[in-house]
């Protein structure tokens, strides 16, 4: 164990506590996720034509592109703490930040594509969408809440890596002692785990 | 357990991981492709296992899963089973009745 | 890292890096913690009991009583909300849990011991907001607890601000669930094996893994009725497309399984009471422990019985059927096992032994009127009657509620230094026995008869049973609140308690000092033989650290 001298009081250590405590939170992403997947498997079981056109209107390529950034974002990420566990705290600052611009690049993109679909009247409670069947309704509210909520997660993940970047920086992370940049990181891959069912479930419904 | 279990965490090299983002595009590339093919029922199911070994990989290679000891592995199967069987009994209403 | 050249002071003088108010507010101490949530709960459950008290004068006769109708609405969703996601719910894990769940497996904290205190702020803010929605314009909700849909979408009442206390608050129970579940896995004094755990452990964490696992479920489903007020979403509300139903299954996926996070922790105390006053080894611990994870398992697969009249497919009314009557075995085999470990013991009638075998008593008769209305066609006659309302008062008040006071006599001395009057004690918890039985037995009678729950008015012929029930109320109410003011003065200004052991106690807790100091132990035992041996009556194991 570290003999620090100034321990205040017990300072026990436990990194497998820490990892356990961060999959458990997890499981409450998991499952938060999972009732709104309960909803669009039911809604979808009902309404298979018109999942089906409403989906027409989402842009693939814009989609499989977030897609391929946010996998690329969960590489960098896992890069980041090989790097720190190597002593490499440059190179861990460099991954994580990339993981940062990456993270914003897939807000950017999303950005364009709500905008896209409000300039075109279709958000929550816009008469143009109201107008349209209740399948698509519920579609299109799902797709809402589920990609907003997505999203948040990812505004998050954006914060909570500059933070890890910022104690990495401070030498608070360090080679022996980055389970906070680890918890991070299973944080950071949870979100992409989200957005791979997020993807085929809303972008590629044939 | 002993203090000393918090530096025994093995992780992989540069080299595994770039591997697996390799084999999750690829996967990706798959999923897309095969979208616009129509399978009927099958075409859920086909984008769903693909994403499903997409997590597998995520889980075990990215979140260091491999490595952890066998509680966190029952850990998981517990919070699966959970979702697993909520949809399963949902599904025990609506599979067999017809609302309007 | 240890002083041991001065003695340790308690817990309660224990001075910090804060002093004064601000070193328990801001106290990372697990003890500390139990202590700020017993305050609070406390604070909540009072005003639970006061709305409680109102709903029964209103119905002593038909017709206006005391309050109109719109008031009556708001207070008796005010009575849910509170007693269900202030009290009940948190209540023994977040109390007794946070207290002796460290203690009672040999650890000097809890595992994450700053999250433990972010819960207690979360559940401060969330019932803070609760109070808010009550007194903001627009007036308390008048939905009833369930929030269902598509009235809680229409009504314009705060309904959005309660929706965001219950999300708060569903935070803070997970954060509770997740330090224990941490704990109990790496905090473990050495030699203390998953099966030489004292029970309540075994309960606590099946009841830590449904907070996990299902609070999430109701987080984001309340969240959804909250976007549905804002935009119009659409995903629950009938008029839009949605599925009301399919809020009613999200709704109570999670609010069933909290059912056995509110009387799991209640069955832990029970049966680490019964041991202690019966002087015997319990009896099928392996079958107790071993119940409390069946228990949690199959409470999370019977949501739907609560919608059997709400319009599901006949299949799953069936399914839905039988596993609700798989989930009253584990719950018959604790009680089986209490009672035999009750045989032949050599029985101390201490007020804590009163109260569990009150709860064995109505819990029993709670669990068993819960079966009859697992059956469909029983079901389909009492649905939404006051034979429901009358049937989880039973389970949740006369069974947690009582174990709540079950495990507040018993471990008083411990965690204040302090005894209470015994004699005081035992006279009120006749009064609380009594009362709750008139309070609640008759809404059996006139649920069964037809009358309905939650409703304003009533025929006269009802009225019989609604005044001996609201007679119940009357020395109910006056029992408990004499108990809190008995409890307050007593742990101020009882006797003095130094006494390690003092009900004879096998677990942890009574080797330690009284009250515990800072960290519990100075150093950690190491534990070698099961809880609760007792040969011919006698305690037969002391810990080796009981110094």
């Amino acid at each position: 164990m570290s003999s620090s001298e100034h321990t205040v009081t017990h300072v026990h250590r436990d990194d497998v506590a820490s990892r356990m405590g961060m999959w458990l939170f997890l499981f409450t992403e998991l499952l938060l996720f999972g009732g709104m997947f309960i909803l669009y498997s039911v809604y979808r079981y009902n309404n298979p034509d018109a999942f089906h056109l409403a989906a027409k209107e989402l842009n693939t390529i814009i989609g499989t592109f977030n897609t391929a950034i946010l996998l690329t974002s969960s590489l960098t990420m896992a890069l980041s703490i090989t790097a720190i566990q190597r002593n490499n705290k440059s190179l861990s600052i460099f991954f994580q930040l990339i993981t940062v611009v990456l993270a914003l690049g897939f807000m950017v993109n999303k950005y364009f594509e709500w905008g896209a679909k409000f300039s075109h009247g279709i958000y929550p409670g816009s008469d143009e969408l109201l107008s349209k069947p209740a399948g698509e309704i519920l579609f299109f509210g799902l797709y809402y809440v589920m990609t907003g909520l997505h999203g948040l997660h990812v505004l998050i993940g954006i914060g909570l890596i500059l933070l890890m970047t910022y104690y990495t920086v401070k030498d608070v992370i360090t080679h022996d002692n980055y389970m906070k940049l680890e918890s991070a990181g299973l944080y950071w891959h949870l979100v992409d785990i989200i957005w791979i069912f997020l993807f085929p479930l809303f972008y590629l419904i044939t | 357990m002993s203090d000393i279990s918090h530096n025994h965490h093995k992780t992989h090299g540069y080299g595994v991981y770039f591997l697996v983002w390799f084999a999750l595009m690829t996967l990706t590339g798959i999923t897309v492709a095969v979208a616009g093919i129509n399978f009927g029922g099958l075409t859920i199911a086909t984008a769903l296992i693909i994403a499903s070994v997409k997590t597998y990989l995520v889980l075990t290679i990215f979140m260091h899963l491999r490595s952890e000891t066998v509680v966190f592995k029952v850990f998981i199967a517990v919070a699966m089973f959970f979702l697993i069987i909520s949809f399963i009994l949902l599904f025990t209403d609506y599979s067999f009745i017809v609302r309007n | 890292m240890n002083n041991q050249n001065h003695k340790e002071v308690s817990y309660l003088e224990y001075q910090g890096k804060h002093k004064g108010l601000l070193g328990w507010l801001l106290s990372t101490d697990h003890k500390r913690i139990g202590i700020l949530y017993l305050i609070s709960l406390m604070i909540f459950l009072t005003v639970g009991i006061s709305f409680g008290l109102l709903i029964r004068l209103e119905l002593l006769s038909p017709g206006k009583t005391i309050i109109d109708p719109q008031t009556y609405n708001a207070i008796f969703t005010l009575h849910g909300v509170i007693m269900i996601f202030l009290f009940v719910i948190p209540g023994l894990p977040a109390v007794f849990g946070n207290f002796f769940l460290p203690i009672l497996i040999g650890a000097k904290d809890v595992a994450f011991p700053k999250w433990n205190l972010t819960s207690w702020y979360l559940y401060v803010i969330g019932g803070l907001l609760a109070i808010t929605a009550i007194l903001l314009p627009g007036g308390p909700a008048d939905t009833g607890w369930t929030f269902y849909i598509p009235y809680s979408v229409r009504t314009s009442t705060n309904v959005t601000l309660a929706l965001f206390a219950a999300f708060i608050l569903g935070f803070s129970s997970i954060l509770t669930g997740l330090n224990f579940i941490t704990t109990v896995h790496r905090l473990r004094a050495p030699g203390m094996t998953w099966f030489k755990m004292p029970l309540s452990i075994w309960s606590f964490y099946s009841t830590a893994w449904i907070q996990i696992l299902a609070t999430p479920i109701i987080g984001i489903t309340l969240l959804l009725v909250a976007f549905e007020r804002f935009f119009k979403v659409g995903l629950f509300d009938p008029a839009l497309g949605g599925d009301p139903i399919l809020y009613q299954h999200l709704f109570w996926i999670y609010s069933h399984p909290a059912v056995y996070i509110m009387i799991l922790p209640a069955m832990g105390v029970v049966s680490e009471i019964i041991p202690v006053f019966a002087r015997r080894t319990i009896f099928g611990y392996n079958f107790i422990a071993m119940s409390s994870v069946a228990i949690a398992l199959f409470g999370s697969l019977v949501w739907a019985h609560h919608m059997f009249t709400a319009g599901m497919s006949s299949t799953s009314q069936l399914i839905f059927s039988l596993l609700t009557m798989i989930v009253a075995i584990p719950s018959a085999i604790k009680v089986f096992n209490w009672v035999a470990t009750l045989y032949k013991g050599s029985i101390d009638l201490q007020v804590p032994l009163l109260y569990v075998l009150a709860f064995i008593f109505q819990f029993t008769i709670g669990g068993l009127t819960g079966v009859m209305q697992g059956v469909l066609s029983i079901d389909i006659h009492v649905h939404d009657t006051s034979f429901i309302v009358a049937h989880f008062h039973y389970v949740m008040f006369g069974g947690t509620g009582f174990g709540f006071f079950a495990a507040l006599h018993y471990w008083f001395p411990k965690m204040f230094g302090r005894m209470y009057n015994k004699k005081l004690a035992e006279r009120t918890f006749w009064g609380v026995f009594v009362g709750f039985n008139v309070l609640y037995f008759p809404m059996f009678i006139m649920g069964w008869l037809g009358m309905p729950r939650r409703y304003y008015d009533y025929l006269p012929e009802y009225q019989i049973y609604h005044m001996i029930s609201t007679f119940g109320s009357w020395i109910l109410v006056p029992s408990i609140f004499l108990m809190f003011g008995y409890l307050i003065y007593y742990a101020l200004k009882g006797a003095k308690v130094t006494e390690k052991n003092v009900w004879g106690g096998e677990t942890l807790e009574w080797q330690i000092d009284t009250p515990p100091i800072h960290e519990n132990f100075i150093e950690i035992p190491t534990v070698s033989d099961k809880p609760y041996e007792y040969k011919s009556n006698e305690l037969v194991t002391q810990f080796s650290e009981a110094k």
